[in-house]
């Protein structure tokens, strides 16, 4: 993880900011099955349990977390298709 | 092979009806095969009208209260509708997606859901009054998915 996420390129943006666990994790689930291998989806959240969600979504799909930002009050999450 | 989770669900409150589907709809997120068996006040998370599912302070002195009510004034006509109506507002407010669209979610997800026989015919439930894409099934049928489960729970 970097703290230069404003740098990342992503492919689709996913804005689930507002809603609570596991919402955000079903709605990103169903973004990345749409994205072809080697795509970038960011995600942005204000789920503070949304902190030690993604990570270990991540980790338990064989996804790649490139890198997470929080930015005013948000996270951002940047999770390659490998 | 994919990890299999296997619940069931007894409890027909709203507040017990949650953590079936949040955990369901989850591990089908990850990846999982998850199996859900409703049986007793369970099936009530079936129904395709959800009104029945209420949550009342009686008996739940852990809930949360915006002012303190004595056990007494509890058992009094509308109280548990209006503790059902705040619970609901308080979910909305927070962003947890309500009952029936986690439900909608974890099927799309393929998310198996059986109803137990038995207790449907103790009820005297009708077929007609469960929400489509379930199936019906005993005990059983619960342990053919079970038993090859890496995860089960009673909730």
């Amino acid at each position: 993880m970097t703290s230069t996420a404003a740098l990342i390129n992503f492919d689709r943006e996913l804005d689930v900011r507002g809603q609570s666990c596991p919402l955000p994790i079903i709605s990103a689930r169903k973004a990345l099955d749409a994205l072809t291998v080697g795509q970038v989806l960011k995600v942005r959240t204000t789920d503070k349990g949304s902190t030690t969600d993604f990570p270990a979504f991540v980790q338990q799909t064989a996804l790649a977390l490139d890198a997470f930002a929080e930015v005013d009050g948000e996270y951002h999450f940047y999770i390659r298709k490998p | 092979m994919a990890k299999k989770l296997a619940i069931i669900a007894s409890k027909g409150t709203l507040d017990w009806a949650y953590p079936p589907f949040i955990l369901a709809s989850t591990a089908a997120a990850l990846g999982y095969e998850v199996y859900i068996f409703f049986t007793f006040y369970g099936l009530a998370l079936l129904k395709k009208d959800l009104s029945d599912v209420k949550i009342s302070p009686l008996g739940n002195p852990a809930m949360p209260m915006p002012i303190p009510m004595p056990n007494l004034m509890q058992v009094l006509p509308g109280v548990e509708t209006l503790a059902t109506a705040m619970m609901q507002k308080k979910l909305k407010d927070k962003g947890v997606a309500s009952l029936d669209s986690l439900r909608s979610l974890s099927l799309d997800a393929g998310v198996k859901m059986v109803a137990c026989q038995m207790t449907v015919d103790l009820f005297d439930f009708k077929a007609e009054e469960f929400i489509d894409g379930i199936t019906f099934g005993g005990a059983a049928t619960f342990f053919q998915f079970a038993g090859e489960a890496d995860i089960s729970l009673f909730i």
